[in-house]
């Protein structure tokens, strides 16, 4: 095409570039500052979180019961070793290493399938126990966490601001104190029912309970596209890997695709405690 | 300042014309849709906004015609209300924002910086189609359920309670937002990594201290925007609650959220604009541009105070009181850089020689009509008064006037301004002039008499007037019309021109930045080597020569430190 951007020794040179060099610089700057923009995606979410976090912090604790930590600890384990295997192909990349090159991209691209394959699990389990995003949640026994065991962690619905109240009132009441919808659970009571499904529970402190999983499914399921995007690109360059087209002096798409899987990495182990560790 | 030594001799005329330029150097329909070349991407730029202008500007005629008696004449409030939905998403979101960086901007970028196209012209490209795409998310919506949320996309009304089709309109606004973000990217690292040698950043010409600012501004606000419309997507699909009340979430978290992008959208519009007229008031005053630094760095501080200022949308939507006071204070700051600008054109203008050729009147009207609109601004930035004013005709006349009067009219300049070079043809300056003077008449009287209604409170948005508001509405409309005149004979100038008009030379306005150094229209590649950048307001630098009927490099000109 009368298009074409090559140099002709130097396939990858585009026409519009002084030299390697001159392409290598524009292309950093360039994804950097698509990083910028990436987390400033991701700020609306982060900002939803801290907001609903702020005005309802016993929903948060308390529902996150329901996430499953030692998945979410293993896909933060496989992401971080992931990020390793990427800033080691860059290294290859750099050395001209192509075995090397090769590898490591398969591994990072590996461990991608296996955090989604995980999060394919965890998505399961919540659908299972009814905890959909939005209209469809319908929480079903068990959801929060095993309760007959007495597990501690389930105390925490208690709204700070309406902790003495629920403290004086009588057993059994305390979710029926009028609307200001603001509910106890006292765990110690065992004759009481968890608020998913107790019947005294007002509708809008249930409704709390979904604004979790609205945000946890917001937030996991857009880095889980970002993941999928992730191995798209990262495919391609293996592709591109296996044809022998990187070299010491041109290696730029290796090195931003692996920048692009860092912040992928950065924004999960933020997401992580945010969501998971809540306790 | 280093001297930089130009040929003292320059005995052979540059090259005017050539026989194979970007626009003819390849054939087909593939070779646009697929070209990498950034000329060629402006001009399918410039064609989709023009007809999205044009989209929007028949809404626009519907609402004023449905306005000019009281009671409702051809269509019924729905429809309306549908119809000034339409108008402002189409002309915001496919027409302002993208107007100038994407169509003019594109074209006379690179050529500006002696390069030979922007750092990624693939990514350029892709920018282009997420536009089309969005706009066939428009179109689409236009022949489904139609909008009517207004552009705002307002929640809970737009996630709950109408039957329009807001899903797809939210999902072309998101396309586009991504097309500005990687327009911006684009130019971001173009301005930063592209630069000819000796333009450093103090030789930057101005329009490319605006594209710089605007690309701050894309880079930064529009992802939010981006992640606000999916979760209102989510919301509305889903039934998350995030913005909904019923469901749990806050409505007015909608409203900062939207407004967190769309006030610096404001500046996306307005700064390209002042960036097209700092170069044409030089350029039409032959004059060294004054307070260069001073325009430069307002620019910029222009792009980073828009970020703090968007509470000023929500000062009676519940906001606490010492928000608004804060809001309030930033947003008066953010009339200093605009000031700034003005006053350094004006001193620009003095004991210049002011040619007042058609690129020319549309930049004076600008001043004018950005002085009045950014003034008016400051009513709205009052608390006391926005609380009379807000949601009345004097918004909507104030942001008509920053956004008519402002972009759509630099937007305008610009296109005659780079007209010859992007075409390679000379419109009719007669008939040039004659539309500019024109539209400048009728805008004014289509928007200034709604300052007035607005202040004797009109509503904005309604369907129907009272008897009283008769009057302002009658010239409202009949100022439209001319207005539409106007503009409707700047388009036959214009392509007129493209059939009939003279060949332009390469430097028609004798002014002093790169673009003009290479052929009308230019070459595939721009330039064969990256000019010599100097002074980009040096005027002297060039001189007229009656032979090519345009300017040439001044022989024996020796540029001087400024």
């Amino acid at each position: 095409m009368s298009d074409a951007h090559g140099h002709g020794d130097k396939p990858f040179l585009a026409h519009h570039f002084e030299d390697e060099d001159h392409q290598f610089d524009s292309g950093k700057l360039g994804i950097w500052a698509f990083l910028v923009t990436e987390i400033l995606f991701f700020s609306g979410l982060f900002c939803a979180y801290v907001i609903y976090r702020a005005m309802h912090p016993e929903v948060f604790t308390f529902a996150s019961n329901a996430l499953d930590t030692q998945m979410g600890a293993i896909n933060t384990g496989v992401l971080i070793f992931s990020s390793l295997t990427a800033a080691w192909a860059v290294r290859n990349a750099q050395l001209g290493q192509k075995t090397g090159l090769i590898v490591n991209l398969s591994i990072t691209i590996l461990c991608a399938f296996g955090f989604m394959g995980i999060k394919y699990l965890e998505y399961s389990h919540k659908f299972d126990k009814g905890l959909f995003p939005g209209d469809k949640y319908e929480a079903k026994e068990g959801a929060y966490g095993d309760e007959s065991k007495g597990n501690a962690n389930t105390v925490a619905f208690t709204s700070p601001d309406e902790e003495e109240s629920a403290e004086e009132a009588e057993p059994g009441v305390a979710f029926s104190n009028g609307d200001s919808a603001e509910a106890a659970l006292a765990e110690e009571d065992g004759e009481e029912l968890a608020p998913w499904n107790d019947p005294n529970v007002p509708e809008a402190t249930k409704r709390k309970l979904k604004i979790f999983f609205g945000i946890y499914f917001c937030m996991t399921g857009l880095h889980g596209i970002h993941v999928l995007i992730g191995i798209l690109v990262l495919g391609w360059l293996l592709t591109r890997a296996i044809r022998g087209h990187f070299t010491p002096t041109y290696y730029g798409p290796i090195d931003f695709a692996a920048l692009y899987w860092h912040l992928v990495d950065l924004i999960w182990i933020y997401l992580f405690p945010l969501l998971y560790l809540i306790n | 300042m280093t001297q930089v030594d130009i040929p003292v001799e320059s005995p052979v005329r540059p090259v005017q014309h050539l026989d194979k330029n970007f626009i003819n150097h390849s054939k087909g329909f593939l070779s646009w849709a697929l070209t990498l070349d950034h000329k060629r991407i402006g001009l399918m730029y410039l064609a989709g906004i023009s007809l999205s202008f044009f989209l929007g500007g028949l809404f626009a005629l519907a609402i004023r015609l449905e306005l000019f008696s009281p009671g409702m004449q051809f269509m019924d409030a729905e429809t309306y209300n549908q119809v000034f939905t339409l108008h402002g998403a189409v002309m915001v979101f496919l027409f302002i924002i993208p107007g100038i960086p994407a169509a003019l901007g594109n074209v006379v970028l690179p050529l500006m910086l002696g390069a030979k196209d922007v750092a990624f012209p693939r990514l350029n490209l892709c920018s282009y189609y997420l536009w089309l795409s969005g706009a066939a998310f428009f179109i689409w919506t236009l022949f489904s359920n139609g909008l009517d949320t207004g552009w705002t996309f307002y929640t809970p009304y737009s996630t709950s309670y109408t039957d329009t089709s807001v899903i797809q309109a939210t999902a072309g606004v998101f396309m586009l937002g991504f097309s500005s973000i990687f327009t911006g990217l684009n130019f971001l690292v173009t301005i930063h990594k592209m630069r000819p040698p000796g333009m450093t950043w103090h030789k930057l010409p101005l329009f490319l201290w605006g594209m710089y600012g605007t690309a701050i501004m894309q880079l930064l606000a529009t992802p939010v925007l981006g992640i606000t419309l999916l979760l209102l997507i989510m919301e509305t699909t889903l039934g998350i609650g995030i913005f909904d009340p019923q469901k749990g979430g806050d409505p007015v978290l909608y409203q900062h959220f939207f407004w967190f992008y769309s006030h610096p959208a404001v500046y996306i519009m307005i700064l390209p604009a002042m960036a097209v007229v700092s170069e044409i008031i030089a350029a039409f005053s032959r004059k060294h541009i004054f307070g260069y630094r001073m325009i430069a760095y307002s620019s910029v501080s222009i792009a980073l105070l828009s970020f703090l200022v968007w509470g000023h949308h929500m000062f009676v939507s519940s906001e606490s009181t010492l928000a608004t006071l804060i809001f309030s204070a930033i947003t008066f700051t953010i009339a200093i850089p605009s000031a700034i600008k003005v006053f350094n054109w004006l001193a620009t203008l003095y004991k210049g020689s002011v040619a007042l050729d058609t690129p020319m009147l549309y930049a004076l009207g600008f001043m004018w009509l950005f002085t009045i609109g950014g003034l008016t601004g400051l009513f709205l930035a009052v608390l006391s008064t926005d609380v009379v004013l807000h949601d009345t005709y004097f918004v909507v006349a104030h942001f008509h006037y920053v956004m008519v009067g402002g972009t759509l009219f630099a937007f305008l300049g610009g296109l005659h301004y780079w007209w010859p070079k992007m075409t390679g043809k000379m419109y009719s300056e007669t008939s040039g002039r004659i539309a500019a003077v024109t539209a400048f008449i009728g805008f004014n009287l289509a928007f200034f008499p709604q300052f007035i209604m607005g202040s004797r409170g009109m509503p904005r948005r309604y369907a129907d007037y009272t008897a009283d508001f008769e009057l302002y509405h009658r010239l409202s409309t009949t100022g439209t019309l001319i207005l539409g005149v106007g503009l409707a004979l700047l388009a036959y100038t214009l392509l007129r021109s493209l059939f009939g008009g003279k060949k332009a030379p390469a430097n028609p306005w004798g002014s002093a930045t790169i673009e003009w150094e290479c052929p009308s229209p230019p070459p595939h590649h721009n330039f064969d080597h990256p000019p010599l950048a100097t002074d980009p307001y040096d005027m002297e630098r060039v001189e007229w020569d009656e032979e090519v009927q345009g300017y040439v490099p001044a022989v024996g000109h020796r540029p001087t430190a400024h």
